[in-house]
């Protein structure tokens, strides 16, 4: 995959950015943050310059730093929002699954894929610590965290398929508004939780809605390996990203799943001077787990054209608005030099077919 | 009437066609219970009607009769935060009102979640909230059915003294964002929580600036004396019955005499009975059309269903069409799950429709029309316009949740004949002059933290 066009491009939508100074910037619209014009400008403006998919990181609970960003909207209801902001994006919250309810939470997502017509993905991430905000359940290790995920994804996986797509049939002769035969309950019982089923909302667009998951360790790679759809993987060189994507693709074996590579990445006409700037204001070196590049647009262009080995790139601005900017009025433009009006769902984009449902095969 | 004259001001909202009988799916021009455009039409209508706020109920389980997914009705629905976010960014004024079960969701994550819609449609969130101790439907969460039935009001209590603290914490001027002196949010004006009570253990910091209503409005449904309480203590709203213009009265002036013990006043509070309604260009028309309507709420194995409710037992070799059973009813059989039984007492019910049957020669299917049939508005525009605004005036309500039969146009021709009547007589605004719901309702500002409690 050497043409960087074909390239698969999010960009990941936190805060003002993910340098924890970013705020103090002057056009970092911090401000705004809180406003829905913030997030319908910089997501809308992404959408209209051909980004794919825009992830929303979110987790529970306020950091300790007052000199960081702190506060944050829940990331469904900040996807949802952007129903009508947006066309064409893949729309992906992050919803832990901790602390929260997998009937809400597949439901929720199920929605925002009808209020897209088939735009909606679910980042499956787990929150450790923070337990005493919600008071119900003790510390977790890693393990069991994502032992829990595993259920949880499990679960929404079963409500997302419990209507099958005919279940509807508004039949005035005999009264019947559902044939109750192809709405199943999905009888889970897990070791965290047992959920009965059926889901509320009706089968959605895309059948099932985009999992997506960030690697970390070996526990989020096996929930990679064998139910993410979208995987976002971190690596300091682009060896090293091709080996760590080459390793996922053979333990995922012949299901397709597409590889991300974040990238921390500082835009501007002066990106050394604005990347000081900002480790001033921290007191310390910007460090990241994952290739960082601050540049110009044109040296972000050179670095993507020699990107292989993975199916695309997770932007994470240091600086969000302003490196948003940069990427829709002088990155995007060559990537995507003609941007397709929107037709058909995230799926068909991806040429991923629409998954037969598991009911209607077990007939 | 004159519009010089301050007359009290009419409240109302579009509640978006529910899961059970009084929403036609079988008329040609019913459309989708699930997509967006639905919602689209309905919410935009309403504000084009200068409405209060659109309201959506939400669904955790679906409805079972005789053990099976009822099938009668419109089935499945959205996940109700998801679809107010979303008609967030599609409207500018209306207020966007959601039912969320407190039994099911943890207090922390509510109150990110309306303080999230609350930024995102720039204060114009509104929480109906409703507390089940149905095991039934606790069968789809972690939980399962563990809260007693006595304990239901205890934990609306507490989660609302909760969502309402945390809604709290966050000092009006925060984030302060001192670039020069590089803080964001100090420390001092996050005030952490600790909360220890029948329900909760939390402790910790809330995660989400204070939001533009500073608490998202909240509404409440409950007629029983313990309802009415909780509502006079705590809520923005309730969302009562329509009944007669006495039943109505009798409620409004019950409620609003609660008020003051809790240091609030009669406007803090505002009565909403949800109605329907049906318009004709005369009132022979719109009678007519209210039978008709009727006739496709209770259809033929509809009659049957909710006769089974009543009888427990399997009554569907029973002809619809002909007099009702001799069977006895089963006593304490309860086949229907997952909404509100019928009736409390089905021996007695029983008894009643059958000498009610037996004495007007009623088939199954009449005297469920007639059994089943609710308050409603019916008539000319002027008509029903004259009907709400006496509602209204005389202290029946202080408005209505308006509950369309069809999904989505229902709301098209009330918007369009009836809401410039009560315009003109100078009872319903002509535009809005408020940009959160709060505004619209004319409720006060809740009080910050620093300022002392008060009910909202």
């Amino acid at each position: 995959m050497s043409d960087s066009s074909e390239l698969l491009l999010a960009v990941e939508f936190a805060g003002t950015g993910v340098h924890p100074a970013s705020w103090r910037r002057d056009d970092s619209r911090a401000e705004e943050l809180f406003t829905p014009r913030y997030w319908a400008d910089l997501v809308g403006a992404a959408d209209r310059a051909g980004a794919d998919f825009a992830f929303f990181p979110d987790t529970f609970g306020v950091v300790s730093g007052e000199n960081t960003v702190r506060g944050r909207l829940e990331a469904i209801g900040l996807a949802a929002r952007l129903t009508t902001a947006t066309s064409r994006i893949g729309l992906i919250p992050t919803a832990t699954v901790t602390h929260t309810e997998p009937f809400h939470v597949a439901k929720a997502i199920q929605t925002i894929d009808h209020t897209t017509l088939g735009r909606a993905g679910w980042e499956v991430a787990v929150t450790p610590g923070v337990v005493e905000l919600f008071g119900r359940k003790d510390e977790q290790d890693t393990a069991s965290l994502w032992a829990e995920a595993h259920e949880a994804a499990e679960v929404a996986a079963r409500l997302w398929d419990s209507w099958e797509d005919d279940a509807e049939i508004r039949d005035v002769a005999t009264g019947r508004f559902i044939d109750r035969d192809k709405v199943h309950y999905i009888d889970f019982v897990g070791e965290y939780f047992s959920v009965k089923g059926s889901s509320i909302v009706p089968r959605s667009p895309q059948g099932q809605p985009l999992v997506a998951v960030t690697v970390t360790g070996e526990e989020t790679l096996e929930f990679a390996v064998q139910r993410a759809d979208l995987v976002r993987i971190r690596a300091t060189d682009l060896a090293a990203a091709a080996d760590l994507a080459t390793r996922i693709r053979t333990r995922a074996e012949d299901r397709r799943i597409f590889v991300l590579l974040d990238v921390d990445v500082l835009l501007g006409d002066d990106a050394a001077a604005d990347l000081a700037r900002l480790e001033q204001w921290a007191g310390e070196p910007y460090r990241s787990d994952t290739l960082v590049h601050s540049g110009t647009p044109a040296s972000l262009l050179e670095f993507l054209s020699g990107v292989s080995g993975v199916d695309g790139v997770t932007v994470r601005p240091l600086a969000l608005a302003a490196t948003v900017e940069r990427l829709v009025e002088d990155v995007l433009p060559v990537l995507r030099p003609a941007v397709a009006p929107a037709t058909g769902t995230l799926r068909d984009r991806l040429g991923l077919p629409r998954p037969v449902n598991r009911f209607v095969a077990a007939h | 009437m004159s519009r010089n004259t301050v007359r009290k001001q009419i409240h109302l909202a579009a509640h978006f066609p529910g899961v059970n009988n009084t929403t036609v799916w079988a008329d040609p021009e019913s459309r989708s219970q699930i997509d967006f455009s639905s919602f689209l039409h309905l919410a935009r209508t309403a504000e084009r009607g200068r409405f209060d706020f659109f309201f959506l109920a939400e669904g955790l389980r679906l409805r079972e009769h005789r053990g099976r997914i009822h099938d009668l009705d419109v089935v499945g629905r959205p996940d109700t935060l998801t679809v107010l976010e979303a008609l967030a960014g599609a409207t500018t004024h209306l207020g966007l009102a959601g039912t969320i079960n407190t039994t099911f969701n943890e207090p922390y994550e509510l109150a990110k979640q309306f303080a999230t819609l609350d930024h995102l449609s720039g204060g114009r969130a509104a929480w109906n909230l409703v507390t089940s101790p149905d095991a039934f439907t606790g069968e789809n969460f972690r939980r399962g059915g563990f809260l007693e039935y006595s304990q239901r009001y205890v934990r609306a209590a507490e989660v609302v003294d909760v969502t309402r603290q945390l809604w709290d914490s966050w000092a009006e001027h925060a984030p302060v964002i001192d670039r020069e002196a590089g803080v964001f949010a100090a420390d001092t004006d996050i005030t952490p929580f600790d909360v220890h009570t029948t329900q909760f253990d939390i402790t910790g910091r809330f995660e989400v600036p204070r939001s533009p209503q500073g608490h998202p409005v909240l509404l409440q449904a409950g007629d029983s004396d313990e309802g009415r309480e909780f509502g006079a203590a705590k809520a923005d709203a309730i969302f009562s019955r329509h009944g007669t213009l006495e039943e109505g009265r009798a409620f409004y002036t019950d409620v609003k005499n609660r008020l003051a013990k809790y240091g609030r006043s009669w406007d803090d509070l505002k009565i909403l009975p949800a109605a329907t309604f049906v318009l004709g260009d005369t009132p022979e028309e719109a009678e007519e059309r209210a039978r008709h309507i009727r006739l496709q709420q209770v259809g033929p194995q509809t009659a049957i269903a909710f006769l089974e409710q009543v009888w427990g037992k399997d009554l569907s070799a029973y002809d619809p069409d002909g007099p009702l059973p001799d069977v006895e009813p089963e006593d304490n059989v309860i086949i229907t799950r997952g909404r509100v039984r019928h009736a409390k007492d089905p021996l007695a019910v029983a008894r009643q429709w059958k000498a009610k049957a037996d004495a007007e020669n009623l088939s199954i299917r009449e005297l469920i029309i007639e059994v089943t049939a609710r308050q409603q508005f019916v008539g000319t525009p002027q008509q029903v316009a004259d009907e709400i605004d006496l509602y209204v005036q005389t202290d029946a309500s202080d408005g209505f949740i308006l509950v369309p039969h069809l999904t989505p146009g229902g709301l098209d021709e009330f918007v369009d004949t009836v809401v410039p009547l009560l315009q003109e007589r100078g009872s319903f605004r002509t535009d809005y002059d408020s940009s959160t719901l709060r505004g619209h309702l004319n409720l006060r500002d809740p009080h910050t933290v620093t300022e002392g409690a008060r009910a909202s």
